[in-house]
């Protein structure tokens, strides 16, 4: 069963097409990698998902529903976010963690050291300002309010990037549990190959707004199907400029 | 004061102009339109006061009134250029605070209904009202720039777009209040407001021309409090779409 499907997904801003025609499926419960140099349209395609932008043209469908036939509130609820930098709230670790359903005046499904421990956070740090966190502390809060609105699909923009590498790997081995742990479906961008091949159960390769590739994580790095595929994994950027342009 | 006194004051602008030219300012350009127009726009409204002040009818009165609000209203909504449905939003915001503000001023039987008080007294709201509108505006703008991504993680947790914008609301609102509270705290200490000045050199007591000024400078609270709120609650949906989709007007301001 698909949980997310996108057909012929276009998105134009004043003129300039950012993506065309993107068409792919996410099966429930797996993670889908979208790979694709900076400035490829990732974060763009990844912010249609949960309507924080509207595309152009094309439809996206949740569980089978066309996604703006359902309440957009509701829709974030079900498909929660985490970002590249984790902008927490001004206030405590705890206040932020709670924020999402404290929007509509209600509390968490669970207690809170309930989420931290599920980050790998010491309920110690319920009590602590959330401006005073490291950036992985910091990336894991983030991660304990997504799940707070207890969410269904989990979209990842670059959620390890801004992280030292040793944060950014146990961040990313975290994520992936408690996506497994939780049987959530899964939208992951990233620019890094090696972490693509770790996380992801299927891969979508975008290059200037287009699909290049689609399949199977295993397939895809074994045996790449387009030209433009080769060279993205083979590090040639420059090739795939020239092809795709 | 005749005639001749006023064409003298003409070389205090000289005098600018020449500081303009020494240091190079390039400002002698702006500073003769400015001239030129204070000279031009005073004047008209000198007659065009007389002749409404003749008249005394109210649809005269509520005609000088609107021309002041839409003028008003224009000058504040250049201050977020390139916003649209600035303008519209700015004059009604000055209208409701102008039309609450005068008309408890009238209803409590503070100030006649007589273009004598209501005049001078409406331009004082007016051009408060517009200056914090623009001032709410563009902080408005700056804050919710400033503010995006924590706008969008409000957003993407489910959060409406008032929900989202709300630090940034609060900033604005402040920001198109504070300088009319800060004149309230220096007032008579700092400056003596023109209008004070002007009804002294007239000839009228000092304490009488304090207990005007101070009408003025609470009314004008409520105007600037008005104003701000209105162009803050009404403004943020400019930068949201109905689906609570953060939509940042272009960057480059239009002209």
């Amino acid at each position: 069963m698909d949980k997310l499907v996108l057909e012929k997904v276009r998105k134009e801003v004043s003129g300039q097409v950012l993506l065309q025609d993107i068409s792919f499926a996410v099966p429930q419960g797996r993670v889908l990698a979208i790979l694709g140099p900076s400035g490829a349209g990732k974060s763009t395609l990844l912010a249609l998902l949960n309507r924080l932008e509207e595309p152009t043209a094309g439809t996206i469908y949740l569980d089978g529903t066309d996604i703006r036939r359902l309440d957009v509130l509701l829709l974030r609820r079900r498909v929660g976010m985490v970002f590249q930098h984790p902008t927490l709230f001004p206030g405590t670790v705890t206040a932020n963690i709670a924020y999402g359903p404290s929007l509509r005046g209600e509390k968490p499904a669970q207690p809170v050291v309930e989420y931290l421990r599920e980050v790998g956070l010491p309920q110690e740090f319920a009590a602590r300002d959330a401006q005073s966190l490291s950036g992985g502390e910091e990336q894991r809060v983030a991660l304990a309010r997504a799940l707070a609105n207890e969410p269904e699909v989990l979209l990842l923009d670059e959620p390890t990037a801004a992280l030292d590498k040793t944060a950014a790997r146990q961040v990313e081995e975290l994520i992936t549990y408690i996506c497994r742990h939780r049987g959530l479906t899964v939208v992951w961008v990233t620019h890094d190959l090696q972490q693509a091949q770790r996380v992801s159960d299927r891969v979508v390769l975008i290059i200037g707004g287009r699909k290049i590739e689609e399949g199977d994580t295993a397939g895809f790095f074994c045996s790449p199907q387009t030209e433009a595929g080769r060279a993205f994994l083979a590090g040639r950027l420059a090739e795939i400029g020239r092809e795709v342009n | 004061m005749s005639y001749l006194s006023l064409t003298l004051s003409l070389s205090f602008v000289g005098l600018a102009v020449l500081i303009s030219l020494w240091q190079r300012l390039k400002l002698e350009r702006d500073l003769l339109i400015g001239t030129v127009r204070a000279f031009i726009q005073l004047t008209a409204v000198g007659y065009v006061l007389k002749f409404i002040f003749g008249l005394a009818d109210w649809p005269y009165i509520a005609l000088m009134l609107g021309v002041m609000v839409l003028v008003a209203g224009q000058n504040a909504a250049r201050r977020a250029e390139g916003l649209p449905g600035a303008f519209p939003l700015a004059t009604l915001a000055i209208a409701v605070a102008e039309t609450i503000t005068l008309g408890m001023l009238v209803g409590l039987g503070i100030i006649p209904f007589t273009p004598q008080y209501v005049i001078p007294i409406s331009g004082m709201i007016i051009g408060n009202a517009m200056v914090a509108s623009g001032l709410t505006l563009n902080r408005l703008r700056a804050e919710i720039a400033a503010q995006r991504a924590a706008i969008l993680a409000t957003l993407a947790l489910g959060g409406t777009s008032r929900q989202a914008a709300e630090p940034a609301l609060k900033a604005a609102v402040k920001a198109g209040m504070i300088p009319t509270v800060d004149s309230m705290k220096t007032v008579g200490l700092v400056q003596l407001p023109g209008m004070m000045t002007g009804q002294i050199i007239a000839g009228i007591s000092p304490v009488e021309a304090v207990k005007y000024q101070i009408l003025v400078q609470f009314m004008l609270s409520a105007s600037v409090g008005i104003t701000s709120m209105l162009v803050a609650l009404f403004g943020y949906r400019l930068f949201f779409t109905s689906a609570h989709q953060l939509r940042l007007p272009s960057t480059h301001p239009s002209r």
